[in-house]
């Protein structure tokens, strides 16, 4: 702690320490059953989105007659109107949804702790500013907010798309970080190296937020639940014209085409409702895992 | 909330004015009052702007489409949009503005695009109570069963209910929303045939008189229940999970043992000494949920084909009718941001330690 002042990038805790952490983290959370079915789930569902496509040629031919079939041996989860295989559908329309999920949770995150740690440190007008603006943001419905807002920005772009839903779900997370840093900055190691004149910078990246790298985790998978369901409810308001092929889609055309009322469509539609429900009880039985594993309080209660 | 901890210590010696600004600003009612109108206008601002300021802005679009439609002479045409938006486009922008919140607050929102002569105020008074009836009621039934789950699971911990609750609460509370409604579709109203889905759209039957007769209650509340299924299903898993965690914490608070050891019945300390206390951390939650069912009830009541706000706005979105969409969620927001103000007031209320600020 004392010969940090003059090599800033050195930290504590180098890349060896790092890895046996993680590696601990991860052992615990395979120990429980909720945590290794949703680490299982997660993983799952990567490989099916990032890896599968290479295997599944994604089907796009029509196929006159074969409309609607109930999933069989040749289709294994049905066909949709045009005949085309639901089953390379399903494969390749996660890829679009994680990678908007993963971009609005790296953003939410990096807006939310950054805003939070430097509220909590200065306090001041920063924080008040910087707290009425997340109230503001937390009390409107996002929702309608997000269809106002489609109407104006085109969002065919994922990116784009990720961006916007960070901007608006960032206000629950800085609070929370925000809070913490309240508490932590009391504490003696933090004083220390104030007298050391570390510089804020320093102090909150370096010594505060280290500390809360477990919240941070399960705020993430958070944040990924929290867009899926946003994003595939805008796909399916046909609010976001995204070209191509996602689970989102596949809900919209479903539904529009009336796959429901046609008795060999229930493959077609169910296929990506179970997807998106899956996907998203994995993220939730991880983030619940993670609050287990970091805030030991917790495990005295279940 | 700065202004709060400074109050509570007025320096003497000031002007008797900053005393009666402190006061004021110190006052919970006030600040809470001045948030949700703060809000409101930073909602109203942001649209505004948007509508103008945005590339390809909407007004000179609908001048442009009426000019090419109706081949109306550029006057005429900017005269027509300027009343439908109900502003004066001769203006500077920020008399535009100006103005535009004066209409606001006198209830003036402007006229609707595509159905002609339609008022956007007598729209969303045509559409707005359905919404508030079946989110209302949806919330209330949902909070109070999750109230009492979670305070059985608590007392009956580790028993199968508490792990069957558990599961099902998580599971219920993962699936979005739209998907559950969808599910609800597609086995209850079109494979297993139990419920007339068709007839079940819209927020009431066709020829139905509005008034308080049993036949009129009991058709609203059959195309209302869908929807409330949906909303009560995906939130009570919230409530009952926090509802048990709060109870279980405050079960080992002294105070509850020191009610014990004095002898008071089991009913006394479960309603007057622990459900009281740990209900007050789910209202906080209360105020967050509003905003988010209210929102979510746009998806829901374009599933089910319910006739409230949320499906007037998703109509209004997809037609590109500014004045109505403009509309439709300034007031979604205010309703919002004044059930926020309720439950907080409320909350204040019921838990004296909020009013003196945190």
């Amino acid at each position: 702690m004392s010969a940090t002042v003059a090599s800033p990038p050195s930290t504590p805790m180098p890349g060896m320490a790092t890895v046996r952490a993680f590696g601990r983290t991860l052992l615990a959370l395979v120990r429980q059953p909720a945590g290794a079915i949703g680490l299982f789930g997660v993983v799952f569902f990567l490989l099916l989105a990032f890896v599968g496509p290479s295997f599944v040629v994604l089907d796009v031919k029509t196929k006159l007659g074969k409309e609607y079939q109930l999933p069989s041996s040749e289709f294994l989860l049905g066909t949709d109107y045009q005949g085309r295989d639901v089953f390379s559908q399903i494969v390749h329309g996660g890829r679009d949804i994680i990678i908007v999920a993963t971009t609005t949770a790296l953003i939410t995150t990096a807006i939310a702790v950054s805003l939070g740690a430097l509220a909590g440190f200065l306090g001041g007008w920063f924080d008040t500013v910087v707290l009425a603006i997340a109230d503001i943001i937390l009390t409107i419905p996002q929702f309608p907010l997000l269809l106002v807002l489609a109407t104006f920005v085109r969002l065919n772009n994922i990116v784009l798309l990720g961006v916007l839903l960070a901007a608006l779900g960032w206000p629950a997370l800085m609070r929370a970080i925000r809070s913490q840093v309240l508490s932590l900055r009391q504490r003696d190691y933090i004083e220390a190296a104030r007298c050391l004149d570390l510089g804020t910078g320093h102090i909150v990246f370096q010594q505060i937020l280290p500390s809360m790298t477990g919240y941070i985790a399960i705020s993430f998978t958070l944040g990924m639940i929290n867009a899926i369901f946003l994003q595939v409810g805008l796909i399916f308001l046909g609010l976001v014209p995204l070209s191509g092929n996602n689970w989102g889609v596949m809900l919209q055309l479903a539904w529009v085409r009336g796959a429901i009322f046609i008795k060999g469509g229930l493959g077609y539609i169910l296929s990506p409702v179970v997807a998106i429900s899956l996907l998203q009880l994995s993220l939730i039985m991880l983030a619940r895992s993670l609050e287990e594993i970091f805030n030991p309080r917790l495990r005295r209660g279940n | 909330m700065v202004a709060a901890s400074q109050s509570l210590a007025p320096a003497p010696g000031i002007s008797p004015l900053v005393g009666v600004w402190h006061a004021v600003t110190g006052n919970f009612v006030v600040r809470r009052v001045a948030k949700a109108l703060l809000t409101i206008w930073a909602v109203a601002t942001m649209t505004f702007f948007l509508v103008r300021l945005m590339p390809g802005n909407p007004i000179e679009q609908y001048i442009g489409q009426l000019i090419a439609q109706y081949g109306l002479p550029y006057a005429e045409a900017r005269d027509m949009a300027a009343s439908l938006f109900s502003v004066d486009l001769d203006q500077p922008l920020m008399v535009q503005y100006v103005g535009y919140l004066g209409k606001i607050a006198r209830g003036d929102l402007g006229m609707s695009i595509k159905s002609q002569g339609a008022k956007v105020s007598d729209i969303i008074v045509a559409f707005l109570p359905w919404t508030i009836f079946c989110v209302g009621f949806s919330l209330l039934i949902s909070f109070i069963l999750g109230i009492a789950l979670g305070a059985l699971m608590a007392y009956w911990r580790d028993s199968v209910l508490d792990y069957a609750l558990t599961m099902i609460g998580s599971l219920l509370h993962s699936i979005p929303n739209y998907l559950i409604a969808m599910i609800l579709i597609i086995f209850l109203g079109v494979r297993w045939e139990l419920l007339p889905i068709v007839k079940m759209r819209g927020s009431m039957s066709p020829g139905m008189q509005p008034g308080f007769t049993i036949a009129f209650v009991v058709d609203v509340l059959f195309h209302a229940v869908l929807p409330i299924i949906t909303y009560v299903v995906t939130t009570v898993g919230t409530w009952m999970l926090t509802m048990k965690a709060s109870t279980t914490a405050t079960l080992e608070e002294d105070y509850v043992n020191f009610a014990r050891a004095k002898g008071l019945t089991d009913g006394r300390i479960r309603t007057a000494y622990v459900g009281r206390n740990a209900v007050l951390p789910l209202f906080t939650q209360f105020t967050l949920s509003i905003g988010f069912v209210f929102g979510g009830s746009v998806l829901i009541e374009s599933i089910f084909v319910y006739r409230g706000i949320g499906q007037v706005l998703v109509s209004a979105v997809s037609g590109r009718d500014y004045p109505v969409m403009q509309g439709c969620f300034l007031i979604t927001t205010a309703s919002v941001v004044f059930a926020n103000l309720l439950a907080d007031l409320l909350y204040g209320y019921i838990d004296p330690r909020v009013r003196v600020g945190q």
